[in-house]
């Protein structure tokens, strides 16, 4: 069988991988989607650990609520992207620098 | 090596092998559509973490939900997005991304340290759960289990997250209408 480790050696690089999109890209989409990768590997590392506890299934309903909250967080985001590109015709973060017009 | 541990292999290099191309890439479609590839990797990789059910929901709500909207942004955020994309300079290590590069390199470390030093296998509970067979079996499903915990044991969090979900409707729904004409 699998154990612990490989899982979590997996999530460790990938939420690797999603800080360094979102430090380096230049695209609010881009940042969302690498923010969407760091959450994948905590979820990934509670259903590894959700393995041993089959009567609660903690960590497997923990996974359940946390995929809804990217899923909300990711409309809400979303939508305030579109916002920001209506009023700047840019999702640059780099260039959106006012909180009022 | 069992065909379990060859299946983990091919799931964590798609996976992983994907999420680079993601960080990699310059055209942003094909960031978008290898972060699909990515997430279907994970999938795989739940199911034989043995939660099968969390691996379908990844699948509809990730796969059918976040990208199509991520596409949709995408393609309301119109040409210019395109364009600032294209102007990034072309290699994987360039001035502007050492700082990145660094930071998520040394993160890495910490990461790695902790986790070999977690020494995981061996946790009390762990070992614990295991001595109690409280562990998922391999042969039987625990979606039944899960059905019944969450109108039991987790029904609060569950109408939380359910309440949670309108707000999160009717808060999207007000952010993107088209403004008022004095506004």
């Amino acid at each position: 069988m699998i154990n612990l480790n490989d899982f979590m050696l997996v999530s460790v690089v990938l939420f690797c991988i999603g800080l360094f999109i979102i430090v380096s890209k230049k695209n609010a989409i881009m940042i969302l989607i690498g923010i969407e990768l760091m959450l994948n590997a905590a979820i990934l590392n509670l259903v590894a650990f959700g393995k041993y506890d089959r009567i609660n299934n903690g960590g497997q309903m923990f996974a359940l609520f946390a995929i809804v909250l990217a899923a909300a967080t990711t409309a809400v985001a979303l939508a305030i992207i579109l916002n920001v590109y209506r009023r700047y015709k840019t999702i640059n973060p780099d260039k959106i620098n006012q909180l009022k017009d | 090596m069992s065909l379990v541990q060859i299946l983990f292999y091919v799931m964590a290099f798609i996976t992983l092998g994907s999420a680079l191309v993601v960080a990699i890439s310059k055209n942003l479609v094909r960031s978008i559509f290898m972060f699909f590839v990515t997430l279907f990797g994970l999938a795989g990789l739940y199911v034989l973490a043995l939660a099968d059910f969390v691996a379908v929901t990844q699948i509809v709500i990730y796969v059918g939900g976040i990208l199509v909207l991520i596409l949709f942004a995408f393609m309301l955020s119109g040409k210019e997005a395109l364009v600032a994309a294209e102007k990034q300079s072309s290699r994987f290590i360039s001035l502007g991304n050492i700082p990145a590069f660094l930071l998520a390199a040394l993160f890495l470390v910490v990461m790695l340290n902790v986790v070999f030093k977690a020494d995981i296998n061996n946790l009390p509970w762990v070992k614990q759960a295991i001595a109690t067979k409280n562990v998922v079996p391999v042969n039987g499903t625990g979606i039944n289990n899960i059905g019944v915990n969450l109108m039991t044991r987790y029904l609060l969090p569950f109408e939380v997250i359910s309440v949670l979900l309108m707000i999160a409707l009717v808060g999207a729904a007000h952010l993107s209408r088209k403004e008022a004409a004095e506004a």
